[in-house]
């Protein structure tokens, strides 16, 4: 009972939660601040001041390198391109699939469901050399349509669980009701679904964009030219046969941590809003 | 306005049969209840009305036209959902109006349709709140008001009042009541509470498993109850069951209990001396201190103020009393109780079909 535990009690508690998660905050936020304290570590500080918190002097020097000097702005460019198409399609598609899972039954629903299954089970690496062999003799190797079309194909079970979790938690009488009250089948899902299924659509995009902007292993297999590489292959150009840049490479990562930041930032409201509160009882 | 004719209407789940030939005519205006125990078919039968479930077999009608193809939308009828089933995101007035913005109505006479009924729901100053800024009640009234907004051929109501509490259920039980009466819309009530039932219904039917059980008008069901189903199922607190044995002679005709005391029947009954019967006796019907008695031995008195209830034991099977006034027996006393021929209903234990004759 809250109401009977002593005020010492409830304030050692209040501490211990409070100080378990700035623990957690810390632990998780402590290597982002160190990829910005090193971005900003003139070359010379590097390696010469020591571990410290916060070099003696900082400079912007890294980023104004990445920013012209580099092909970094192409690998943002590229990697903002691929993940924005993926994120879209996959909503686009996994929705549409999500719904048709969640309000009908059809002939081979539970194998759909099974293969879905399948495909998150087995290790990405295995499949690489047969992909690689597809893409090569579809021409779409060292393209950015291959990456999408690879990455958009790799989401699209997972997400369309994701909305069919979002769709089953609609009650299916507000369909109904709209269809009692004048509605198509299309114009209920239109008018009363759709605007209700918006925060998951929200969460489904940032999912698919943030597994898409982060995505290493096809990238690094299929895209071999400078001009098609995305920014987790570009990071990798700055460790050379015999040093790494690191300020560079940290000031190059900061900046991809932006869209991601703005992307959640935006899509925030979607994912907090109560998704169907005052529907049905209550 | 319009009647619903039910024919021959059934419904299989594949090789699960859920309503087994239903017939049932609606006249305009009536305001029918079907009720029933979960999983009878009741609220299946009010969903195919609609048009949410299709029809296996068999032919509903509303007014002339035959519904089985036509689509919700199609069907000028409105419905109550359990769960209210109020769109989240658009206000209390969009909610309201929706039906009639879909079948493009003037924005005037939306906002004068919408508002009257607002108005008559007492919820005017709500209009422009959410669904989720309202009361249980209140969601509930929407609902109403989404219905009544419509003016349709028929109101459906599928347990409306069920996730409301126990005060505010019987409040807006009047409600629909008075609210029925001013429309004299056709209305469909499922429920699967005998009390609304008999509160609200003009006629009742009663349905157990996928089969009507009996039609008829509350107090139909309540004094001639077809079988042992309806006997059981209407009345609150239920009749009494006990099975007997009939003792014919020319004198007199009785139903002999276990233990051996008898209950005098009426002499007309076409039953045989010997046969195994089972009688039913309401609780109101058994008058307490009657010196003609049988004997029963109190176990549990409930005092109601206007009213005192006794649970007994009679030839080891629990008999409910209702006696109106006070009491001051106690639990463990024995007393004589006595039963009108007249009141007690005969049924055959095998088919639970009744033997009193209909009515």
């Amino acid at each position: 009972m809250i109401a009977g535990r002593s005020r010492k009690a409830r304030i050692l508690g209040g501490i211990g939660l409070y100080g378990a998660v700035a623990a957690y905050v810390i632990f998780a936020l402590f290597p982002l601040f160190w990829t910005l304290k090193i971005s900003v570590t003139p070359q010379s500080l590097l390696y010469s001041e020591g571990i410290t918190l916060w070099p003696s002097s900082a400079t912007w020097e890294n980023y104004k390198t990445v920013l012209r000097a580099t092909d970094f702005p192409r690998y943002f460019l590229n990697s903002v391109i691929v993940s924005v198409v993926t994120a879209v399609l996959v909503t686009i598609i996994a929705s549409a699939a999500g719904y048709a899972m969640s309000r009908f039954s059809f002939r081979g629903k539970t194998t759909v469901a099974v293969t879905l299954l399948l495909t998150q089970t087995f290790p990405l690496v295995m499949v690489i050399p047969p992909i690689y062999r597809i893409m090569g003799e579809l021409g779409l190797t060292n393209s950015l349509t291959g990456l999408i079309i690879i990455y958009t194909a790799f989401n699209i079970a997972f997400a369309t669980f994701l909305m069919q979790s979002f769709f089953d938690g609609i009650p299916k009488d507000l369909e109904e009701a709209a269809m009692i009250d004048g509605c198509s089948r299309s114009q209920a899902l239109r008018r009363v679904i759709i605007p209700l299924t918006l925060p998951g659509m929200g969460a489904t995009l940032g999912f698919v964009f943030t597994a898409a902007w982060s995505e290493l292993l096809f990238a690094l297999m299929l895209i071999s030219s400078d001009s098609q590489k995305t920014f987790a292959v570009g990071l990798l150009t700055f460790i050379g046969k015999f040093a790494v840049d690191w300020g560079q490479m940290m000031a190059a990562s900061v900046l991809a941590l932006i869209p991601a930041c703005l992307f959640f930032g935006f899509l925030q409201r979607y994912l907090v809003t109560g998704l169907t509160a005052g529907a049905v009882k209550g | 306005m319009a009647s619903v004719t039910i024919t021959n209407v059934q419904k299989n789940y594949g090789a699960m049969n859920v309503l087994s030939a239903v017939d049932l005519s609606i006249a305009d205006g009536e305001f029918v209840v079907l009720v029933g125990p979960s999983g009878c078919g009741k609220s299946t039968l009010l969903r195919m009305i609609a048009g949410l479930e299709e029809i296996s077999a068999g032919e509903i009608r509303i007014g002339e036209r035959v519904v089985n193809d036509v689509a919700p939308k199609d069907r000028d009828i409105a419905m109550v959902f359990q769960s209210y089933a109020l769109y989240p995101h658009m206000d209390v007035a969009s909610n309201m109006g929706f039906s009639l913005l879909l079948r493009k109505t003037a924005k005037d006479l939306v906002f004068d349709r919408v508002g009257a009924a607002a108005k008559r729901l007492g919820l005017d100053v709500f209009l422009q709140r959410l669904p989720r800024q309202l009361s249980g009640g209140q969601r509930q009234r929407v609902a109403m008001g989404r219905a009544i907004v419509r003016d349709p051929q028929v109101f459906l109501f599928d347990e409306p009042l069920s996730n409301l509490d126990a005060k505010l259920r019987v409040h807006m039980r009047t409600e629909i009541k008075a609210l029925h009466q001013q429309l004299k819309t056709t209305s469909v009530y499922v429920t699967h509470d005998q009390v609304e039932a008999m509160t609200m219904a003009d006629r009742i039917v009663v349905m157990h498993d996928g089969v009507i059980q009996q039609v008829g008008t509350p107090l139909e069901l309540y004094d001639h109850p077809a079988n042992l189903f309806v006997a059981g199922f209407i009345g609150s607190p239920g009749m009494n069951f006990l099975p007997a044995v009939v003792n014919r002679s020319e004198a007199k005709v009785e139903a002999q209990l276990s233990d051996g005391q008898t209950i005098a029947l009426d002499g007309k009954l076409p039953i045989e001396d010997g046969e195994r019967v089972t009688i039913g006796i309401r609780p109101e019907n058994i008058e307490v201190g009657s010196s003609d008695a049988l004997k029963v031995k109190i176990v549990v008195i409930e005092p109601l103020g206007l009213s005192t209830q006794f649970y007994t034991s009679l030839s080891d099977v629990q008999v409910c009393i209702y006696a109106m006034g006070r009491t001051d027996r106690k639990p463990g006393d024995t007393m004589n109780i006595g039963i009108k021929p007249g009141d007690v209903h005969v049924f055959n234990p095998a088919t639970g079909q009744r033997i009193n004759p209909a009515a």
